[in-house]
């Protein structure tokens, strides 16, 4: 197992991000939401909206969405995921969405997530804020704010652990375990 | 928890320590506390999406769901097809009036028939008891059980469970009592073994023609007085006298039932304060349940409408998600 990032790394790479967020967006105030996907997305868009509304002191308000009903996979997955709740009470029109994930793959957990974001109204422009991202896209998806690109190959595992959800917080890469 | 670290590449991270793997919901019988609390916590979470301006989410895309009904039913039958329709699979209905069944086809041949029509599953409402179970095993696609004769009525017990939780927050040695026709209701067998396995402390009180021999036996504390089994419940579930299973004479007549058993403001002074009333519907107004405490600000019976709905996404995601074995 290889740690890739620590605690206070982790903090910096957040308070960077909620920065980027702020300049790249002159024209999200009282319009930027941050979304954060379930699980770890969530934990990070929570620490995120704590240090944007820390340098701007205006209110960013978060939602919390769960994206296996929009997975492409569902039906074709052996496993059948776990439904968590999906809580976006506010209109998306015209907003500036930033979705929070904690590692960016495939793709295509921001390709349901997009679908997903549709059904609740019509934004100005959604960006896409993630922690790792670790390459292998099999969709054009590109992020707008990344913490760290960490070069994998498709047999290592990206873990991203946070105080609130695991404990303790760092990103490790492993290699897969046998038998999978 | 603390182990379910995100796993990029991997299907998301899971909580729950039971996988839900029956084609078939027939019964709570059947269903260990897991399952039911796996059954709870995915409405839960597909609650929301009939909240929403776009009440429809793509999980069920290209699946069909058949409603079959060879009982009379509104309100179970629209709930099964809205929430088949939120989960954007396809439904038809069919029901025993005017269909192949008044021909003489037997269920099994009707069954055969639907799923040679590639659905997946079949939402079945049947007035023998253990036709859901028989069904299943006949074919192919899943079942769910939407009440069968006097054996159960799983959604309903889940839903009945789930609003209990919603409202109680937790069913731990929470008190609830079934009042009324326990002999002929499916509703009640359902609940009953819902709510034991979840941990309530129920009673069942109605007249000693309407209380099955042995039903202590079910785990449960049976009671002739309502005034008196009343006084320290959480939750009253009422039944509705169900006029068109009786047979013989149960009780003298409907004015004695309602004087006897029927739930009235004057009744209800003497529970507890924060006691919830339910009814599966459709209620018999001023025969079970008096009009005012059906409208009045301790009734729950609209929320459990709204929560049937959630929970019959629940069954049908769950179910209708499990790969079908090749015949």
């Amino acid at each position: 197992m290889k740690i890739v990032q620590d605690e206070a790394s982790i903090e910096r790479t957040i308070q960077r991000i909620a920065h980027e967020i702020l300049e790249r967006n002159p024209d999200g105030k009282g319009r930027l939401v941050l979304i954060g996907i379930q699980t770890r997305g969530v934990v990070l868009a929570k620490r995120l909206q704590k240090a944007v509304m820390e340098i701007s002191s205006d209110e960013v308000p978060l939602g919390v969405l769960d994206i296996n009903l929009y997975r492409d996979d569902l039906t074709k997955s052996l496993e059948q995921p776990v439904i968590r709740k999906t809580e976006i009470s506010i209109d998306l029109d015209e907003k500036i969405v930033v979705l929070v994930d904690d590692v960016l793959y495939t793709g295509r957990t921001i390709r349901a997530a997009l679908d997903a974001l549709t059904d609740f109204g019509r934004p100005k422009r959604i960006e896409l804020a993630v922690l790792i991202d670790r390459g292998h896209r099999e969709l054009p998806i590109r992020p707008d704010f990344v913490g760290k690109n960490i070069p994998t190959q498709e047999d290592e595992l990206v873990h991203v652990r946070f105080r609130e959800s695991d404990g303790r917080e760092e990103v490790s890469v492993e290699p897969r375990e046998e038998g999978r | 928890m603390a182990h379910s670290a995100t796993v990029s590449g991997e299907p998301v991270a899971k909580t729950s320590k039971v996988k839900w793997t029956r084609k078939d919901l027939l019964s709570l019988e059947d269903l260990s506390k897991e399952e039911i609390e796996l059954v709870l916590q995915t409405a839960d979470s597909l609650k929301e999406v009939s909240t929403r301006e776009v009440k429809k989410v793509p999980a069920l895309r290209g699946k069909t769901i058949a409603n079959l009904f060879f009982e009379p039913s509104t309100r179970t039958r629209t709930s099964f097809e809205l929430a088949a329709k939120r989960l954007s699979a396809d439904i038809v209905n069919f029901s025993s009036q005017g269909s192949s069944t008044s021909k003489g086809e037997s269920l099994r041949d009707t069954a055969k028939n639907i799923e040679a029509m590639q659905v997946d599953t079949i939402v079945m409402r049947h007035s023998s008891s253990g036709s859901a179970e028989y069904l299943a095993r006949s074919i192919r696609a899943g079942v769910i059980n939407a009440g069968d004769g006097i054996h159960e009525h799983p959604t309903q017990g889940l839903l009945d469970i789930f609003t209990i939780r919603e409202r109680k927050k937790t069913l731990k040695d929470l008190r609830v009592c079934l009042v009324g026709d326990i002999l002929h209701s499916r509703v009640a067998r359902s609940n009953i073994w819902g709510l034991n396995k979840l941990g309530a402390k129920i009673t069942v009180c109605g007249p000693p023609t309407l209380i099955p021999h042995d039903v202590e036996r079910l785990g449960v504390e049976v009671s002739y007085d309502l005034d008196q089994a009343i006084r320290d419940q959480d939750v009253l579930n009422i039944l509705r006298i169900q006029l068109e299973r009786q047979k013989g004479a149960f009780f003298p007549s409907i004015r004695e039932y309602a004087a006897e058993y029927g739930v009235t403001s004057e009744r209800l002074k003497k529970a507890k304060p924060d006691v919830i009333i339910m009814h599966p519907g459709p209620v018999n107004r001023g025969v079970e349940l008096a009009a005012e405490v059906a409208d009045g600000n301790q009734s729950v019976i609209l929320e459990q409408v709204t929560n049937g709905v959630a929970v019959r996404m629940a069954a049908l995601f769950l179910t209708t998600m499990v790969e079908r074995k090749s015949s």
